[in-house]
């Protein structure tokens, strides 16, 4: 009998917060933070939001060429993001703007891509955050291989590598699964299963749930509600823990939604229905948090109006920091081709300077 | 020290050398350990260096790249062996997509020195699949570099320089040529591993070849000899970037020029070598440049496979057109 990919309200799905912001025990995980840093993650949710809705903006204004919103699943990185220390290095996809966010990359500087003036602005060694991956599932491996080096190294690091419900079905993803697990590779799969492959649902991509399928590879997998957050980070504490003591892999299937588009380009009215859209929206992660603060007396209306201040100035920070990436001059299309240099780009690069420098001297330049 | 190396073993030694040098360098690949690879290149080194350093990888080449990738961004220089040429198309997206362009897209961040060592060719009376030579795809890439070895001595210097190089290498051996002998001086230096080797000079005709052809171009060459044709044979080395003032100074002495590979012809490197030789020599040519390749079908079935592959009687005939042109 095939089980339904959909999970229930059941033990399977781990939560600590409900939608409506009650906190509830689970027999294997527990959070005991601080109020400072309860509402430090209601901030990091609010940030993460704003982030989203200030470059959907840009897009929409012509400033962007593409946006990859994450909206919606913002409690799944943040919780996800936080779980990771400094020695630790994350390996996202081009989704992955608020683990950016946590990990300390500029939001400005993952607008490059997007804006076509990079193809990714920051040094994954600054911050413990590799470069976007855009073919789907490579950086699995990627991540593997990481963690792989980091025992040879001696290291208490672990690495996190980021894909989605469609990657799932990607060879890479499933060779990582097997590299990792017989190596006992320090890694963590975190699986936001947002349920949607651009059009196509998650029935397209398996029969079981996603989370089950670690347990084919040798490793232990558990689904976590993706909308809360502090489910997530404890999640994802664990599975961190479990890979720094040596005992290898673990899958995180977040449970969440892509509230909007695959990507700005995308039209979802298309292929799914307004209703679900609503009904996952009474599960919003960051109405969640603000809930619980509220309910536990940890925050009041002033705290609530200084994080949406400090939003409004995060967002002026992007917009200004967009307008201001300039598109680089046409010869640096040469520049890091090879580390070592190449007798072949020197002399292409020679080629396309005359050519350029032919219209300068007619008073006109590079042909514009 | 001079000794008699074959050019599998001459790898095998290189390979050692650049374990002993360098702690970072790792070798992988499917059977590479316990074996010692198939053709026992990687004989002895996980006895010698450890199951950490030379690791038998689960059978999966994309698996084997990609996770070369990671180890390299965490500072490893993986050298990874496909087994054969017509199994590196599992990777071939993580070559391509990933190995290719991440000192690009990193604006120069993020190094992959990863060596992919990949048998090529034919002429040993292989099942399908193991005899193809897939090195156009890669000289193609922008990003990745490609280099042949020929003979042992080469063996022996080009892997170590390979696998010291910053940037990605596709390192393709002449598998028929892995038994192939020659004193190798081991305390000596390298030529540069960017710089094609005229191995035999001549004034007639430039053949231009690598990897397992060039030594059928001597064959050739020595057969021609008797004939009257005083033949030039460059061995590439580097298929990307290629030696060009090598090739041109030669073609310009000679006036005529033949490209041999195994490839099949269309849309191949001796494609990309004769139209820049065409552009870069256009007024010295005395004769069309011509290429002596393998067929634009599938590789052949063994039994024939000595008619699909360049050999000694069709070099002849293309030096006897050219000159006749």
């Amino acid at each position: 009998m095939q089980q339904s990919v959909q999970p229930s309200e059941g033990p399977e799905l781990v939560q600590l917060l409900t939608p409506e912001g009650e906190r509830v025990s689970h027999p294997d995980y527990s959070l005991d933070l601080t109020e400072d840093e309860y509402r430090g993650l209601y901030r990091d949710l609010v940030m993460v939001r704003r982030i989203d809705t200030e470059a959907t903006a840009l897009q929409r204004q012509g400033e962007l060429g593409l946006w990859a919103s994450l909206l919606g699943q913002e409690a799944a990185q943040v919780g996800a993001g936080r779980a990771l220390t400094d020695g630790d290095f994350a390996f996202p996809t081009y989704r992955e703007h608020g683990v950016a966010f946590c990990k300390g990359v500029d939001p400005v500087t993952l607008l490059g891509l997007f804006r076509g003036v990079n193809q990714g602005g920051w040094n994954p060694y600054d911050h413990g955050f590799q470069l976007y991956t855009i073919v789907i599932g490579s950086q699995t491996l990627h991540a593997t291989g990481y963690a792989m080096g980091l025992q040879r190294d001696g290291s208490d690091g672990a690495v996190m590598a980021f894909f989605g419900d469609g990657a799932s079905s990607q060879g890479d993803v499933n060779e990582s699964f097997v590299w990792s697990s017989v190596f006992q590779a320090p890694v963590v799969f975190f699986c936001q299963n947002n349920q949607w492959a651009i059009s196509e649902p998650l029935e397209r991509q398996s029969r079981i749930p996603l989370y089950q399928r670690a347990r084919g590879f040798g490793f232990p997998g558990v689904r976590v509600d993706g909308n809360d957050v502090l489910a997530v980070l404890a999640v994802s504490r664990a599975a961190l823990a479990r890979a720094r003591e040596g005992s290898g892999p673990t899958l995180i299937e977040a449970f969440t939604y892509r509230m909007g588009p695959h990507t700005t380009s995308d039209d979802p009215t298309r292929y799914r229905v307004a209703a679900d859209l609503e009904t996952w929206k009474l599960k919003d992660p960051v109405e969640r948090m603000k809930a619980y603060l509220s309910r536990g007396g940890m925050a009041d209306g002033d705290f609530f109006a200084t994080v949406d201040a400090e939003a409004d100035q995060l967002a002026a920070h992007i917009r200004a920091g967009c307008l201001a990436l300039e598109a680089p001059e046409p010869l640096t299309m040469f520049d890091h081709v090879y580390a070592g240099g190449s007798s072949l780009i020197d002399t292409e690069r020679e080629q396309l300077a005359t050519y350029l420098d032919s219209f300068a001297d007619a008073g006109s330049h590079g042909g514009h | 020290m001079a000794e008699t190396l074959t050019l599998g073993k001459a790898l095998n030694e290189g390979l050692r050398k650049a374990l002993e040098n360098d702690s970072k360098v790792l070798i992988m690949g499917e059977d590479v350990g316990r074996l010692g690879g198939v053709f026992r290149v990687t004989d002895g080194l996980q006895k010698d260096f450890g199951e950490d350093r030379v690791i038998d990888t689960p059978l999966a080449e994309s698996g084997i790249i990609g996770t070369a990738v990671g180890l390299a961004i965490r500072g490893f220089r993986p050298v990874c062996e496909i087994q054969f040429d017509g199994f590196v198309f599992p990777a071939f997206d993580q070559i391509v997509s990933q190995v290719a362009k991440m000192h690009y897209r990193s604006a120069g961040n993020v190094k992959l020195p990863i060596t992919i060592r990949i048998p090529f060719g034919g002429g040993i009376g292989a099942v399908e699949h193991h005899s193809e030579s897939p090195e156009s795809y890669f000289c193609h890439t922008p990003g990745l570099k490609v280099v042949s070895c020929s003979n042992p001595v080469d063996a022996y210097w080009m892997i170590q320089e390979a696998i010291a190089s910053d940037d990605p290498i596709v390192f393709f051996e002449p598998k028929r040529r892995y038994w192939d002998k020659a004193e190798v001086d081991t305390s000596g230096s390298p030529r540069s591993l960017w710089s094609a080797n005229v191995v035999r000079p001549g004034k007639d005709v430039t053949l231009i070849s690598y990897g397992p052809q060039v030594k059928t171009c001597l064959e050739a060459a020595n057969a021609a000899e008797s004939e009257g044709h005083d033949l030039e044979v460059i061995d590439l080395r580097a298929l990307s970037p290629i030696d060009w003032e090598t090739v041109f100074a030669s073609v310009r002495k000679t006036q005529h020029a033949i490209v041999v590979a195994e490839a099949p012809v269309y849309a191949s490197l001796a494609s990309e070598i004769a139209a820049r030789i065409s552009e870069e020599c256009f007024y010295s040519l005395e004769s069309p440049v011509m290429r002596v390749c393998g067929f634009s079908t599938p590789y052949p079935t063994s039994r024939i496979e000595e008619d699909y592959l360049p050999d000694l009687d069709r070099i002849l005939d293309a030096v006897d057109r050219s000159r006749a042109f």
